[in-house]
């Protein structure tokens, strides 16, 4: 079957047109090596099958970001059989730029110009057949929203499939036209890459200071890149001490120029002033507004927030309920023992786990989309891009730290999975490793606990306090990173407001499933598998026999008793838990760090509870429940435990405080950790945010306790 | 006729571009919106904090930092 590749500038229509051309007969990858999604699916019209790729938006073919190198990797490699190049019709000028690219790589292509109703509301009258006729490309006109024109489109493209087109080749100027004759010569006589792009291409890249071909030039052969290269700096040379100017610069110039002499030869008529206030600046005089912006902002954030963790909370409630029945049904059916136990505690909390986020993931999705589609998200990332940039990140990084809880109950996992939105690489790794500081909802009852036992006078004000220290802590962190490991120049903000469009409710939904799907297939599977380790961890060793004879003639002296001796027995069963938890390996490692986590006021049951709060944060609650025999603890009544603590030898407030921050800032859950990984490409990543943020956490807590105590505290 | 960086322009204040003075991918970022010498912008809005600004060139409107308007010579 023959392969043809969407590809075109964001915001062109081109995932719609995608939408439209394959329905539901697509699924999502991604790109080998990078995190770039790769969209396929297959076209079918009577007997005209076609496959589809729909390659990344760009707005060039340079090697700047991962996105283009994806796009021009796949039209050199996989050779595809046609280039659609979709075309925002009201926006003409700046979208031919990238077709002009495409003509000098002379890969096949056809124009699909889309958004004509657009175009004509905005009194942009084209004339298609002499555009078509000058570029020598078909070009059919298109409307992705309403599907109008696809199968044109499709039996255009089959006509033409294979044809490659002469390659367009234009002046750029007399010396960058006379060196890149000469390194062509030079790359002909030495066959210089040649087989897989055109000779005068190749110049051009090298002409352009690409840096992808230049790494393939210099591999292939170093003495012809080094020949090459010296051309290229003596131009540029030569062109900034004529002209002040660079290559680049020049080559950029006569593409624009090229495309307006072909829009002046009466292809394009603007029947109003190009100028002319649409629609969409009317709604942007008040959504960007000095005053109203931040206002409007603020509330369609808390609107997302509302929508994904208010409504999410039923289907969430029935996802709970049926793995609680199916738990329970184990427990009736099952013989006691190690199974039952790996069955219930490790598979089925497991599953429930992973199943458990699928609610949220799927409403936060649906709502980032609307906002993403309707061009809302580009507003917002304009109004706080001042903000966010002063921590080395972008604006677009606040809808990442609202979802992961920002606004105190969010959750890490889908939030990490929202930095998508972000383009610029350096800033997105920046917000993947900060957003797991936010205070999700399972810290949440881990707060509760200790303000309650510790704090009960200023709850209010005590989760006012630990809210902004999640939210400065995680700027500061930001920070910090951005000028050590991730360091680096902050990516050109450069943006375009698209504007507003009512979102497709298909494409929506599209959206939405195929993310979500990705996260059951991929996070899933390891996800289960970390769940049964961390189980074991808190099984193994099982007491020895000898431990467990003890408990289980306690019980039998008092089993035939009153209500009283019953309650004995429960108190034994405590008891053994907490043994049995001492005695395992998450045990063990609570011990065996007690001499330093003395330093930040921990003993050795809060060591397994954090142990414990790997698993989710929520764990640490019930954990410390066991740990101080009593029993597996609701996280939802913690009442009794509260009384405990308040009560237990070596707490006091300034220890509940040094817990609070560690719990903030130490390792994510392994759920978000396996996010991070398939977010950030890499597991050196989920390690870092493991490691970096325990020894975070530690040092911030052994700095309050320590000064605390010193203080008298 | 007097050539002022684009960071000084005010809003509402149109212009036409004559040098570009970045390199690198601030440069080819800036050039592949269209920003050009002979390009005909104006300037749309500011964000709230004064910074980034928005421009109108072509038809669409365009973010960029000001910092990154800096390199921008427009003559208004």
């Amino acid at each position: 079957m023959n392969t043809i590749a969407l590809a075109g500038n964001p915001n062109s229509g081109k995932t719609t047109l995608f939408n439209a051309l394959t329905g539901a007969r697509q699924h999502v990858g991604n790109y080998p090596g990078v995190t770039v999604e790769k969209k396929q699916g297959t076209y079918i019209n009577n007997d005209l099958k076609l496959d589809v790729v729909d390659l990344p938006g760009t707005y060039s073919l340079t090697a700047y970001s991962m996105e283009e190198v994806v796009a021009r990797n796949f039209l050199v490699d996989e050779k595809p059989s046609m280039v659609v190049n979709i075309i925002d019709a009201s926006n003409l000028e700046r979208n031919l730029y990238l077709s002009v690219q495409f003509m000098e790589m002379g890969v096949p292509i056809c124009i699909a110009l889309n958004m004509m109703d657009m175009a004509e509301q905005r009194g942009i009258k084209i004339n298609i057949n002499k555009l078509s006729k000058l570029i020598g490309i078909p070009v059919v006109p298109t409307i992705a929203r309403t599907g109008h024109g696809k199968d044109r489109l499709m039996r255009e493209v089959a006509d033409n499939l294979n044809q490659r087109p002469v390659p367009l080749d234009i002046s750029y100027g007399t010396d960058i036209d006379a060196a890149l004759d000469e390194m062509e010569e030079i790359i002909n006589s030495a066959d210089f890459l040649v087989g897989k792009y055109r000779s005068k291409w190749i110049a051009l890249k090298y002409m352009e200071q690409d840096e992808e071909i230049l790494k393939l030039g210099r591999t292939a052969s170093s003495s012809v890149s080094k020949m090459l290269e010296q051309i290229t700096t003596r131009t540029s040379e030569h062109l900034h001490k004529t002209l002040d100017t660079y290559p680049e610069a020049m080559i950029a110039d006569y593409r624009y120029g090229y495309i307006n002499s072909i829009l002046k030869q009466d292809v394009i008529k603007h029947e109003q002033d190009q100028n002319r206030l649409q629609t969409s600046d009317k709604i942007d005089m008040v959504v960007t507004n000095r005053f109203l912006g931040p206002i409007i902002m603020v509330a369609i954030l808390l609107g997302l927030y509302h929508f994904t963790f208010e409504y999410s909370a039923m289907p969430v409630g029935w996802f709970e309920s049926f793995f609680g029945w199916l738990g329970g049904a184990a427990d009736a059916i099952m013989a006691d023992g190690l199974l039952k136990s790996l069955v219930i505690s490790g598979i089925i909390d497991g599953v429930g786990g992973v199943l458990g986020f699928v609610p949220l993931i799927v409403f936060m999705f649906f709502g980032i989309s609307i906002l993403e589609d309707s061009g809302y998200l580009a507003r917002a990332a304009y109004i706080l891009d001042r903000v966010f940039r002063m921590f080395g990140l972008h604006g677009s990084s606040v809808m990442a730290f609202i979802v992961s809880g920002g606004i105190a109950g969010g959750c890490a996992v889908p939030g990490v999975m929202a930095c998508r939105t972000l383009k610029s690489p350096r800033e997105r790794l920046a917000t993947i490793l900060t957003v797991p500081f936010m205070n999700c909802g399972a810290k949440l009852p881990v707060f509760a606990l200790l303000v309650a036992a510790f704090f009960s006078e200023n709850e209010g004000l005590v989760m006012v306090i630990i809210t902004m220290i999640a939210w400065g802590g995680a700027l500061l962190t930001a920070k910090l990173l951005r000028t050590t490991v991730i360091k680096g120049e902050s990516t050109p903000f450069v943006m375009e407001l698209p504007p507003y469009r009512f979102p497709t409710f298909k494409g929506l939904l599209i959206h939405t499933w195929e993310r979500t799907w990705q996260y059951i297939k991929k996070a899933g599977t390891v996800i289960l598998g970390i769940s049964v380790i961390l189980w074991a961890m808190m099984t193994f060793p099982g007491l020895p026999d000898s431990q467990t004879n003890t408990f289980e003639q306690q019980r039998k002296a008092l089993i035939t008793g009153s209500e009283e001796i019953q309650n004995q027995i429960m108190i034994i069963n405590s008891k053994e838990a907490e043994a049995g938890l001492e005695y395992s390996i998450a045990g063990r490692i609570g011990k065996l760090f007690e001499g330093l986590t003395q330093l930040a006021g921990f003993d050795w049951r809060t060591n397994i509870a954090l142990v414990g709060g790997f698993a989710a944060k929520e764990v640490v609650v019930s954990t410390l429940g066991t740990a101080y025999s009593l029993g597996e603890v609701d996280p939802e009544e913690t009442g009794s435990l509260s009384e405990t603590l308040a009560q237990a030898p070596g707490w006091r407030p300034l220890t509940a405080w040094s817990l609070i921050i560690f719990t903030i800032f130490y390792a994510p859950c392994f759920v978000t950790v396996v996010c991070i990984v398939r977010e950030a490409g890499s597991w050196k990543w989920g390690a870092f945010s493991m490691i970096f943020n325990t020894i975070l956490a530690f040092g911030a807590s052994v700095f309050v306790f320590q000064i605390g105590s010193m203080l008298g505290y | 006729m007097k050539k002022i960086s684009m960071r000084q322009m005010e809003v509402g204040q149109e212009g036409i571009i004559v040098a570009v003075k970045a390199n690198g991918e601030l440069g080819r970022r800036i050039r592949d919106m269209g920003i050009v010498k002979g390009a005909a912008i104006k300037v749309h809005g500011r964000a709230p904090l004064n910074d980034p600004v928005a421009l109108r060139i072509m038809g669409f409107t365009l973010t960029l930092r000001n910092n990154e308007a800096d390199y921008i010579e427009v003559e208004v």
